[in-house]
């Protein structure tokens, strides 16, 4: 099911400007991988760059190659609709769909891409409602808009929404940051369990989380304010923690940073 | 126990003399009392007149009494206040009795005869006779117009707002920006000049098409602000499900906005209803009740007022059966207007828990 992703000199750019510059890594599956470093660094845009978003932004372009188990999601005659489909994302803000109840918003990604029986929509949604570890709270009011929830039961039917269109990759940008610190336990939680079955990248602003949640972390950073945003080093969680190898990311991790 | 004392007698910083809650209210039945009555001492005949020295003695005395009482600074925040209030009821005046002149004299002739019958056999000149034709042909003509001009301009407004960069778009842009301002006998003209090429007689669908021209830039305005108001966060999460972008136009970005772009279409509906001057060159205006817009002219609301008055020499009641119809087409845009609001409610995402 979980399908690795081998990133090898990808630069991509917002109009004329750099964001990102050369960038070279393997996300194996059925792990989770933290992107940790400075803000503007260019970790979000790398990410979007990795399921085909990133040229939703207006002059957003990309250079340079993403195999997603051998195949470039860049390559001549990609559908960026169906690389979206094997590569979910769950974005910073919980942006369930306004106008849909909460077993719609999970169903939604279903139901704009085919015709499905009521049945199967509805084993589905239960599914991923119970991988999200949200349908306990929910099922009794699956027809109520989602946008009555709260915000961490809000950004659980975003991930359950995202897993319901089965991706092999789930991308996650920042999912806590909008969260207290008891919904966002049961996220972290939620991410231990999801990554039996998918392969995970999450990007974060808190080094806690990444070292709590993740099996590698890779460190960027920018040389300065302008300049694209580069890896710096990409290794076991454990390693990047205690001992890393580059002295930028000892200085960022231990708060020594500047 | 002398220094608590002392404490008690020093003034509060945080309080301060403050005049009661009905004071402007006060102030207000003062001031126009005084300029009633300044105004019958100086033999002053006109209503505005009276009107005008009240609303200044407000202003004047609301300053005064405050700055007395309160002092300065809170004396100035009354007079910005009691400027607001003069402004809103100047503001009343024309629409109260606008409504009140319409309605007292609408009603004389208003009834289900009245609505149910045409001019057809019946003199401008002599009472009786109806507006059966010129209902019919109002909805007959704004119906087509909108049927033709909400489509393009709800499309063009997701053109612009989803899909539209560069040159082309700024260059739309701009054509919907003149066009706003052209003014309603002009694109009448433009039409009247295609029949007479094709040397077609007045019928209501070319009416229908000039209303369309005047409809489109309204409806395009304000569907772009209804579709620009969805949160980006919302296409960016159905793209990332697999979603292609016209099915996340279609699904998302139109329902979430739906309510906003049906109250833009309803006051665009609105705004063309009352137009007189097209239907006058296009439509021809017509006694009779002609239920075929694409054959033979018809009449309309509007066109029916301007006739009732224009044609009728003077007699009284031509000029009821005018105020009726005005009434009428009133009450039509009324209702729009509320309709319009109940869906945008119903339409509008929910909240509840």
């Amino acid at each position: 099911m979980a399908k690795r992703i081998d990133v090898s000199g990808l630069t991509a750019y917002y109009g004329s400007h750099k964001a990102i510059e050369d960038i070279s890594m393997t996300v194996e599956p059925r792990s989770v991988t933290a992107f940790i470093g400075p803000s503007g660094c260019g970790k979000s845009t790398f990410l979007r760059t990795l399921n085909r978003m990133h040229e939703v932004t207006p002059g957003g372009r990309v250079e340079g190659k993403v195999l997603l188990d051998d195949e470039d999601l860049y390559g001549a005659g990609v559908d960026p609709v169906s690389v979206r489909r094997e590569v979910g994302m769950v974005f910073q803000r919980p942006n369930p769909f306004p106008t849909m109840s909460i077993f719609e918003n999970v169903a939604a990604g279903l139901r704009l891409n085919g015709s499905y029986k009521k049945a199967q929509l509805n084993d589905i949604v239960e599914k991923s409602l119970k991988g999200a570890n949200l349908w306990n709270e929910v099922k009794d009011r699956l027809n109520k808009p989602g946008s009555g929830l709260s915000g961490g039961q809000q950004q659980r039917l975003c991930i359950a929404r995202a897993i319901a269109v089965e991706p092999k990759v789930l991308l996650m940008d920042e999912p806590c940051s909008a969260l207290d610190p008891i919904s966002t336990l049961a996220i972290e939680d939620l991410i231990g369990e999801l990554k039996e079955r998918f392969t995970i990248v999450i990007v974060t602003h808190n080094m806690q989380q990444a070292a709590r949640v993740s099996d590698r972390t890779a460190f960027f950073n920018l040389a300065a304010v302008g300049q694209p945003g580069r890896l710096i080093e990409i290794d076991d969680t454990e390693r990047i923690f205690s001992n890393p190898s580059v002295q930028a990311t000892e200085d960022y991790i231990s708060g020594r940073f500047g | 126990m002398s220094n608590a004392l002392v404490t008690d007698k020093r003034p509060s910083t945080l309080r301060a003399a403050s005049l009661p809650k009905w004071t402007p209210y006060a102030i207000a039945a003062g001031s126009l009392a005084l300029g009633i009555g300044i105004s019958a001492a100086a033999d002053l005949h006109s209503k505005i007149q009276w009107g005008l020295i009240a609303a200044i003695l407000f202003v004047l005395g609301t300053y005064g009494i405050a700055a007395r009482v309160e002092g300065r600074r809170q004396a100035k925040d009354r007079v910005a206040t009691s400027l607001v209030w003069v402004a809103f009821l100047v503001a009343l005046i024309p629409l109260v009795s606008l409504v009140w002149v319409t309605i007292s004299r609408g009603v004389k002739v208003l009834n289900v005869y009245f609505l149910t019958h045409s001019m057809g056999v019946v003199a401008d000149s002599e009472p009786g006779g109806g507006i059966y034709h010129a209902i019919i042909g109002s909805l007959e003509q704004v119906g087509l117009a909108t049927l033709i001009g909400a489509p393009i301009g709800v499309m063009t407004a997701i053109y612009l707002v989803e899909y539209g960069r560069g040159r082309l778009a700024s260059a739309v842009t701009f054509f919907v920006d003149v066009m706003t301002g052209i003014p309603s006998i002009v694109a009448g003209l433009f039409i009247l000049s295609l029949m007479l090429i094709f040397k077609m007689q007045p019928f209501g669908f070319a009416g229908s098409l000039a209303l369309a021209i005047l409809m489109m830039p309204v409806v395009v305005r304000s569907t772009e602000e209804m579709l620009k108001l969805v949160p980006n966060e919302l296409r960016e999460a159905s793209l990332a499900l697999g979603v292609p972008k016209w099915r996340t136009i279609l699904k998302v970005v139109l329902p979430t906005s739906i309510g906003g772009i049906t109250t833009g279409i309803m006051l665009a509906i609105a705004r063309i209803a009352g137009e007189t001057a097209p239907v006058l060159l296009l439509v021809f205006g017509n006694p009779f009740i002609n239920n075929n817009p694409f054959e033979g002219a018809q009449a309309s609301l509007p066109l029916y007022i301007y006739q009732q008055y224009s044609q009728s020499a003077g007699a009284n009641a031509a000029y009821d059966r005018a105020w009726a119809a005005s009434l009428t087409l009133i009450a039509f845009v009324m209702i729009l207007n509320l309709v319009a609001r109940g869906i945008a409610r119903w339409k509008a995402p929910k909240a509840g828990r």
